[in-house]
């Protein structure tokens, strides 16, 4: 009875029980396929040979607007009801299923292709060094060594060697990867550790270093230093840490060091590099014996542990001897600032949600120009209780604006199809000032619960700056989803890394950043590119056109739509309100399908009305598309009036010329066919004007689909109203001899030409009035581009954030890891480390997740190491 | 896909950097700019003008009489006979005077006009079956169902020609007088020929095949449309050539009016007579009507019209007279337009950002 009910809950695919548990035996594949639990392949395609057709069919007719025409179809069928022959919608409607059908077999195929078709792009390269520094390391300076051995030794990365010769480095800090990676470019290549050793490759000679002690980094110490003996049995403690902190544990014979080191850090630090000084220091082994005793009892205290090891450490990190200082670019991608400086320009409004640390995530914001240094304020919401968090968001909203009401202000409304959709919108508040806010994960679960939600959007949304850290990939979608409904925005997300996808899924639009994070974000995404910088171009220059093209593409489609419907309401008071069509059936068929199809299929996919240079000159031109303005209700009143006012004269113009007159040898010319020929030829010549004044961007695609539509609109019209179409389709054919018996008649193209002037000569003046009158910023654009060269494109020299902030220290702002290198833990669990969702590193060729080939400088150690 | 050359490398998965792909085919960009559109606007001003004053000159060197004759003079007797359905069978004939006061000159077209018949109605429109007119013998005896209900008379005997269009056929006939001074009447001679659509004579209309058989034969298994009081191929007694589906008067009948009031052609006048050589004379006319066809029960009237023609058509002054009125409209939004970029546009003040 079980067995049935369960067969009949699957076949009715309810009652389907979620599952529990798994069993399987470890290295028992054929005992665990017996269960057949679903695999681990990947499958992203959709159909298949058999299952094409119908899958296919039925997914195209859940389309409302073909669902719409099959119905159509349906009822034209029977005569009684319809005014149309069955074609007319049988052919359009065959015509787009057929089309979509080979879309989709199409985007089928290739996705199926895609799925194992990505790789690990493309290898590290080690671009730049020093050639001076590299031989005098080759040469032995003694101190140039000690200063490589030091970041070979001195750090918590974790080696991974999965090949011979191919190690990976996994550091905590992308900072700490790269300067091991450094260390490992001139020569002195950290192989491997254990918890008592560190192995390092020293110009091509291995050499096992015994780790006594990781005295690690916190955020007081703000250093951290590792005490090693060399195989010679030299003791040695190496310190690298804040230069502040630093210089003030040196030995005073290092003074002049000091100001000479002192006056490169400032350097580094005003062009934005993140800096660390280096030190170190022999030790005796009486010493280090007794301090290793009182180290043990230290760590081993039950009692005031960490004061007891600050103050161990206090005593032996002194007296170090200055070997130099280090300074790593904050290796955004190429172009992440100006890029986020165009976009707000744009009136895009951008928010940072990453899983980094607070001290990373700001520091990355200073680096990208979102948090600035003459912001007025940068709040931090980084409570962990939901009362906290609440005060802290309306602390910040009270500084910003002191007058802001209590409860925020909820537009309630009605949208989409039918109305059938509530909104709510929260309103924007008047804001003084930029402001910044930088909030944490701990404190967004709690802002994010219903009855904080509101207060988080209204804060955020006062701040120029939001940057949400310590995320996770659920509150990424939370937050987006958040603005999504409270906003009415339109949201894109970014990120390269698997953390962001359900963030790139939540959003309106999700961009994958292909990069060495792997595929997840791409393959899940809209819109994939390699850089960020890609996305000034996505949005301002091709969302942009796009914009543009779909606006006027519906505006032309609605307006050769209603005007076409028009014309027939007015008819149905000259023809006794019976249905009967002003134009020839085959001209309704083809009208939407041929006649008008290409040239405007050639608008939406060639138009531009500020190319794209202009369009990154001017970031502002992205902002009508944010306010709606090329096709708001409003402009499809505006459509439909003008229209309506085309309908008019495209209808009474012909009716007056033709009702009572006659062809020049006094035969018939007010006929039904003849008036139907001549009101169509009216109207495709009305909408083809129409649609050159819509364009701005003339291509010879453009010129060939007008000019070829209307010749192929004659040559259509006088085949089939050709003597050979009539006499073998008699009943499909009735207008035979029509095109020739009135296209020869010079009244009718009188009228012809008298009905183009006056449908197009209104939108002309009206246009040429409003440019005169009230540009818009399009107009002013396309004016300076005719009257202007572009203002030579000033290559950005990379605008170094110019900050007083010497903040930077190369380490990973929180506790290191030096207790989990000196376990034994690491052995069995490597930590996997986390991405910064939005602005990543991933352009670096210092800390990321490579194979670093090192064997290159073993075996040629004269050799150049750049490839 | 399939592509010959597979690149590698780190620009491997880069798109085309050709023109097309990267949105930069080359183009031209016209703008509305003074320097177009003023001058278009002017010289579209003069252009109508032209034409308007051309064409009004055209049309006003035409010559048109219209006279409706629904109940004027004796048809006013005719008109309440055929108030009565039951009169049908019997034929009236009323007679009409007018009088010209200036000669038509050249060739006189003479037209019938209906006012307020729906011809383009669309049940009405449908209800033919140009298979059977165009001779098909299929078609002949088993009209299209399109035809209904004047497919086939009550005893099942297909009709042919099948239809509402064609058995509402206009069945009037006129017979003109000229009065001469001082003489008897003169018949005025109307070529009923070569009044149709080529391509309707031709192609569209075709009786079906006879093979040595008469047409009376051809058409002997079909039934007259119901309000027909002759069969098609006798529909012309003087003339055995316009007989069938090929008769003119039924042809101009088939090309159905697009408008509820609407003329069709009745005969050219037939400038072989000497009296007729230049055209119509001044002085006085009479029709004589055989007056066959009901116009009370859709509120309509007939008329004749006679008219000269230009290769403008006849005399329709709507033309000539929009371009005039279009003209100054032009004129009148060109200074407009000229006022509003000398004042506003001109110096470029609103191009600054």
């Amino acid at each position: 009875m079980g067995l049935v009910a369960s067969f009949f809950g699957q076949l009715c695919g309810k009652e389907k029980k979620p599952e529990e548990e798994r069993h399987l035996r470890a290295n028992d594949r054929s005992f665990n396929l017996t269960y057949r639990y679903a695999n681990n392949a990947i499958k992203t395609s959709k159909y298949n040979i058999l299952t094409f057709l119908p899958r296919n069919l039925f997914e195209q007719f859940q389309r409302l607007a073909n669902a719409y025409f099959l119905f159509l179809m349906i009822l034209q069928v029977i005569p009684q009801v319809s005014s149309l022959s069955w074609f007319t919608t049988a052919v359009p409607l065959m015509f787009v299923l057929s089309i979509t059908a080979v879309k989709d077999a199409n985007d089928d195929i290739k996705t199926e292709k895609v799925d194992f078709s990505w790789n690990q792009l493309a290898d590290p390269k080690f671009v730049f060094h020093d050639h001076s520094l590299l031989e005098t390391v080759k040469q032995g300076n003694p101190d140039a060594q000690a200063f490589f051995r030091l970041l070979a030794l001195c750090h918590t990365v974790m080696p991974d060697e999965k090949k011979e010769g191919e190690l990976y480095y996994q550091a905590q800090s992308p900072d700490e990867g790269a300067l091991v990676t450094a260390a490992r470019n001139f020569g002195f290549v950290f192989r491997s550790r254990t918890p008592e050793s560190i192995t390092v490759i020293e110009m091509g000679k291995q050499v096992i270093y015994e780790l006594l002690a990781v005295l690690d980094f916190n955020n007081v110490r703000k250093r951290m230093s590792v005490i090693v003996r060399s195989p010679e049995g030299k003791l040695t403690l190496f310190c690298k840490g804040a230069d502040t902190i630093i210089f003030e544990r040196l030995h005073p014979s290092c003074k002049k060091l000091v100001e000479v080191t002192n006056k490169h850090l400032s350097e580094y630090a005003g062009e934005g590099l993140r800096t660390l000084a280096l030190a170190y220091k022999d030790l005796d082994e009486s010493f280090m014996d007794e301090w290793k005793q009182r180290h043990h009892e230290a760590s081993t205290a039950l009692v005031e542990r960490e004061e007891k090891l600050d103050e161990l450490y206090e005593e032996i990190e002194k007296d170090l001897l200055l070997l130099g200082a280090t300074a790593v670019e904050d290796k955004l991608q190429d172009g992440v600032p100006q890029t986020i400086e165009q976009l707000a320009k744009a009136d895009i409004k951008i928010w940072v949600l990453t899983g980094d640390k607070q001290e990373t995530a700001e520091n990355i914001g200073y680096s990208c120009n979102m948090l600035r240094e003459e912001m007025k304020e940068i709040f931090i919401v980084a409570a962990n209780t939901a009362e906290g968090v609440k005060e802290e968001l309306e602390n910040a909203r009270r500084k910003m604006s002191s007058s802001s009401a209590d409860k925020p202000s909820v537009i309630k409304a009605r949208a989409g199809l039918f109305w059938l959709q509530k909104t709510e919108t929260v309103q924007d508040e008047k804001v003084d000032g930029e402001y910044g806010l930088v909030i944490n994960g701990h404190s967004l679960a709690f802002a994010l619960e219903k009855d904080l939600q509101l207060e988080l959007l209204r804060t955020a949304c006062m701040c120029q700056t939001v940057i949400c850290c310590r995320v996770t990939p659920l509150q990424k979608a939370q937050v987006v989803q958040l603005v999504k409904k409270y906003k009415q925005a339109v949201t894109l997300a970014i990120g390269d890394g698997a953390n962001d996808v359900s963030m790139i899924k939540a959003a309106h639009i999700g961009v994958g950043i292909s990069g060495q994070e792997g595929m997840q974000a791409v393959l899940s995404s809209d819109f994939s590119f390699a850089q960020f910088r890609y996305l000034q171009r996505l949005l301002l220059v091709h969302g942009r056109w796009s914009y543009l093209r779909m606006c006027k593409f519906l505006q032309y489609f609605f307006y050769k739509n209603f005007t076409f419907t028009f014309v027939h309401f007015w008819y149905a008071f000259f023809c006794g309100f019976s249905a009967q069509t002003v134009y020839d059936e085959w001209f309704i068929t083809l009208y939407n399908l041929m006649y008008t199809a290409l040239p405007v299929l050639g608008l939406s996919i060639f138009d531009q009305d500020v190319n794209d240079r202009w369009s990154f000159q001017y970031p502002q031109l992205y902002t009508p598309g944010q306010l709606n303005q090329y096709f708001s209700k409003k402009a499809f009143v505006r459509c439909m009036m003008k229209s309506c006012y085309s309908s008019l004269i495209l209808f009474f113009i012909p009716w007056a010329a033709m009702h009572d007159t006659v062809r020049d040898d006094g035969k018939d010319i007010a006929d039904y066919q003849s008036f139907a020929l001549l009101a169509q030829t009216c109207l495709l010549i009305v909408m083809s004007i129409q649609l050159s004044l819509d364009t701005h961007y003339w291509t010879a695609v453009n010129q060939f689909f007008v000019w070829g539509s209307l010749a192929g609109y004659f040559a259509i019209t006088f085949t089939m109203y050709s003597n050979g179409m009539f006499l073998i389709f008699t009943s499909a054919f009735p207008f035979i001899g029509t095109a020739r018996n009135s296209l020869n008649q010079p009244n009718v193209w009188l009228t012809i030409f008298l009905t183009s002037l006056l449908c197009i000569l209104p939108v002309v003046a009206f246009r040429f009035i409003l440019i005169q009158l009230r540009p818009t910023i399009n107009d002013k654009v396309r004016h300076k581009m005719r009257n202007e060269a572009l203002p030579a494109t000033t290559k950005h020299v990379h605008v170094r954030r110019i900050s007083t902030r010497r903040s930077g220290y190369a380490f990973s702002h929180s506790q290191g890891y030096g207790d989990l290198v000196t376990s034994r833990k690491f052995l069995l669990k490597i930590p996997v480390r986390t991405r910064p969702a939005l602005f990543t590193e991933t352009d670096s060729p210092l800390a990321q997740n490579q194979p670093q080939h090192y064997r290159t400088i073993t075996e040629e150690p004269e050799g150049s190491q750049s490839p | 896909m399939g592509k010959a050359k597979v690149k590698s490398g780190p620009l491997a998965r880069r798109p085309d950097n050709s023109a097309f792909k990267q949105q930069r085919l080359p183009a031209w960009s016209p703008m509305l700019t003074a320097n177009t559109v003023l001058p278009f606007f002017y010289f579209m001003a003069a252009i109508c003008m032209l034409l308007g004053v051309w064409l009004l000159l055209t049309v006003q060197s035409t010559q048109e009489m219209k006279l409706d004759y629904t109940e004027a003079g004796s048809c006013n007797l005719c008109y309440q006979k055929r108030q009565n359905a039951s009169n049908a069978a019997q034929s009236c004939t009323c007679k009409v005077m007018f009088s010209i006061q200036k000669a038509f000159k050249g060739d006189v077209f003479f037209y019938y006009g209906l006012k307020n018949f729906h011809q383009n109605l669309r049940r009405y429109m449908d209800s033919r079956d140009d298979g059977q007119m165009v001779g098909r013998k299929r078609n002949l005896k088993n009209p299209s169902s399109y035809c209904q209900p004047f497919d086939k008379d009550q005893t099942g005997v297909p009709i042919a020609p099948c239809g509402a269009v064609a058995n509402s056929i206009f069945n009037d006939s006129f017979t003109l007088s000229y009065h001469q001074p001082g003489s008897s009447p003169v018949r005025i001679p109307l070529l009923r020929r070569g009044i149709t659509w080529y391509t309707d004579e031709n192609v569209k209309f075709r009786n079906p095949k006879t093979e040595n058989l008469t047409l009376a034969e051809v058409f002997k298994d079909t039934a007259p449309p119901l309000y027909w009081q002759k069969p098609v191929y006798e529909l012309d007694p003087d003339d055995p050539t316009n007989n069938g589906f090929i008769n003119e008067d039924l042809i101009i009948w088939m090309r159905e009016a697009a408008f509820p009031n609407f003329k069709k052609l009745y005969g050219v006048l037939n400038r072989a007579d000497e009296v007729f050589a230049k055209g119509l004379p001044a002085g006085n006319y009479t029709i004589d009507i055989n007056y066959n066809f009901p116009v009370q029960y859709f509120r309509g009237r007939k008329e004749v019209v006679l008219t000269t023609l230009t290769w403008f058509g006849g005399q329709n002054h709507f033309l000539p007279v929009a371009y005039l009125v279009t003209s100054s409209l032009i004129l009148l939004l060109a200074v407009v337009l000229t006022v509003i970029w000398w004042k506003f546009g001109k110096a470029g003040k609103n191009m600054q950002e």
